[in-house]
């Protein structure tokens, strides 16, 4: 019986004036912060992981501590690691191969265009394989580099790209290229990955690296592949034992740092968490004020509808029955302020989404949160309702003879 | 021991259906205190057509409030079908009143965002009757209104008359002993107000008892039985019409 109180509510809905919908924008804004961030959050998430790259979550990296300001991983590094902590490294019983790794700017020049990018080099022997696979590259044009290879490099798909290489100029397979002022010759396009490193990287061979840019035995990273994700916690563990014994150095006092992906995500999910609990909570506020937009409202469509009210009571209407048309007309007051901002929240998530991947090149798709849709609909109807609780108890309790004299 | 049929539909006839026994209604304004009503005695019988005049001031309104369990007198009783309202309270009074009264208002008071339908099915959801059959209730009492090629009109889409046509329908809804009319005519010309009377005289035939709160003695004299003389919130005389 009380489901017909719903319709009743909905058409007192309708005739009401801009004024009530007004009252809504603080219950409309709110959800759409919350709706819009929590998605647009979701999004982000996702969009830095991808950004990570390394495909595979059974990789351990291992950096040597102390970076000062800025530039590639491991520059400005005191005491860097070795091609022989990789060596050591790999013959850990844990761990199925180690690779070290050289990630170094590059001055590239081409169409006359002067632009500084990251190369990576690619060992030789057997770990040019694993080195494929941790990075997770495929040629989409051309080849991959092979053992033996001289001045010849692989580039990002993006640095191809003429509207995003900065050279104005689109690079093929065949053409020419200088780095650091000597030329090499491009024998592969990498396919898309949606990360903004790998997609404008130079790939050249660790000897060809080495004598460009006139590099010893340092390494940057070294990349470590566990031989089970279920011992990655122990792995990680000999890993640092040992480089403690290499280096000479305390518990407590590494001078080097073993990230596992998951330690290396949770860090910044839980920075991204961390602002939208921030959101919500700025968020929470707005709609804290909308509700009081719907008390107010509510009070004021009470005062009008008084003669209603007596009406009814006149003619059977019980005190519960005037307290739950107008409880529910709260409700829906605020599911409707719940709906726009669900719909815009949405929006605004799909736009921001589509803005994340226009900027970073990635491809994320974007998910509609259904769980936080409805739950946010029922919350909204919770409000308005919670809001409408005394207005509505002001409208029972009416006298009936005093309210029909209106 | 049997009686025939004759005989109970006469008993009904003499039965009360509303007492008011030395009833009471003091206002309190604060300083003064206002004795609307006082010391009221009224007797109302099952199937009576009876009118309540009185001049503005008179207490005429509160005692209509009283016999309509809208308010409780500040003393004395009220019999409704035997069973005093004096001290119920409002959600008791309004599941009474919903089902045993049925209003009609000089204003008409219809809900303006309801169609007449569903003016007229409002007060059998109060009483918890199914969608269905306050549906089909609602079509008949229409229909017997002469009003049932305006069943889905809102009431700013009828005239006067034919407002206080729903209105009388709506009174009708969950089968009332009594029909209590404010002012019914008040606000039609004499020509719609007689249309509506003739209603009212139908159900009164069909056993209804009619109380009719009116300040024109023509009206009263014209249709009533009786016709109650309030002034000074006391019962000023009875008149009773010779020949029904």
């Amino acid at each position: 019986m009380r489901s017909e109180y719903f319709s009743i509510a909905l058409r007192n809905l309708r005739r009401r004036g801009i004024r009530s919908w007004l009252t809504l924008l603080g219950i409309v804004i709110g959800i759409i912060a919350v709706v819009s961030l929590i998605s647009l959050g979701d999004g982000l998430k996702l969009a830095v992981n991808s950004q990570f790259g390394v495909s595979s979550t059974e990789i351990i990296t291992i950096q040597a501590g102390g970076i000062s300001g800025f530039g590639a991983p491991g520059s400005g590094v005191v005491n860097p690691l070795t091609e022989s902590d990789a060596t050591a490294i790999e013959k850990l019983d844990k761990i199925q191969y180690a690779i070290p790794r050289r990630i170094e700017t590059l001055r590239m020049e081409y169409n006359n265009k002067l632009v500084i990018g990251f190369g990576t080099d690619v060992p030789e022997g057997e770990k040019e394989k694993f080195m494929y696979e941790t990075i997770d590259v495929e040629a989409q044009k051309g080849r991959l580099l092979q053992d033996g290879d001289t001045n010849k490099v692989v580039i990002g798909y993006d640095l191809a790209d003429p509207d995003k290489n900065g050279f104005s100029k689109a690079i093929n397979v065949g053409d020419s290229i200088s780095l650091q002022g000597k030329t090499y010759r491009v024998i592969g396009i990498l396919k898309k990955k949606g990360s903004f490193i790998f997609d404008k990287i130079v790939l050249m061979k660790t000897p060809e690296m080495k004598k460009l840019l006139n590099l010893g035995e340092s390494v940057d990273i070294i990349a470590a592949k566990v031989v089970s994700k279920d011992v990655m916690v122990q792995a990680k563990k000999d890993i640092e034992k040992l480089l403690r014994s290499r280096r000479g150095v305390k518990i407590g006092h590494e001078d080097f740092e073993v990230s596992t992906p998951e330690a290396a995500l949770s860090t910044v999910n839980s920075i991204l968490t961390g602002v939208q609990i921030f959101i919500v909570l700025i968020a929470s506020i707005s709609i804290f004020v909308g509700a009081i937009g719907i008390v107010n409202t509510m009070t004021t469509s009470v005062l009008e509808r008084t003669k209603e009210i007596g009406i009814m009571k006149a003619i059977g209407a019980k005190n519960s029955d005037i307290f739950f048309q107008f409880f529910i007309e709260a409700g829906m007051l605020g599911m409707v302020g719940g709906l726009i901002g669900v719909l815009l929240g949405l929006s605004i998530g799909f736009i921001g989404i589509q803005g994340i991947n226009a900027f970073i090149g990635a491809q994320n798709p974007f998910k509609i949160n259904w769980i936080l849709a409805i739950a946010t609909l029922f919350a909204s109807f919770a409000i308005g309702s919670i809001a409408g609780i005394a207005p509505a108890m002001k409208a029972a309790n009416m006298n009936p003879v005093e309210a029909l004299r209106k | 021991m049997r009686t025939t049929k004759s005989a109970q539909e006469s008993k009904k006839k003499e039965e009360l259906i509303i007492q008011l026994k030395d009833v009471h209604k003091i206002y309190d304004m604060g300083e003064s205190k206002v004795h609307a009503l006082d010391s009221l005695d009224l007797k109302i019988h099952r199937g009576e057509f009876v009118a309540i005049m009185g001049p503005s001031g008179s207490g005429k309104s509160t005692a209509m409030n009283l016999v309509g369990s809208l308010d409780i007198p500040t003393k004395g009783a009220i019999y409704l079908d035997h069973h005093n309202i004096a001290d119920l309270y409002e959600s008791d009074l309004a599941q009474i009143r919903g089902k045993k009264i049925g209003f009609i208002f000089q204003q008409f008071n219809l809900i303006p965002n309801l169609t007449a339908k569903e003016n007229v099915m409002l007060p059998m959801l109060f009483q918890g009757v199914s969608y269905e059959e306050r549906q089909k209730k609602a079509e008949e009492l229409l229909k017997l209104v002469e009003l049932d090629d305006r069943m889905d009109h809102y009431p700013n889409q009828l005239s006067g008359g034919q407002q206080q046509r729903v209105a009388i329908a709506r009174s009708l809804s969950n089968d009332p002993e009594v029909i209590l009319a404010d002012e019914p005519t008040g606000n039609l010309d004499t020509k719609t107000g007689e249309i509506v009377m003739e209603f009212l005289n139908k159900l009164n035939k069909e056993g209804k008892t009619i109380i009719m709160v009116t300040h024109s003695p023509e009206l009263a004299q014209k249709h009533a039985q009786i016709v109650y003389w309030i002034k000074d919130g006391k019962l000023e005389k009875t008149t009773r019409k010779k020949s029904r």
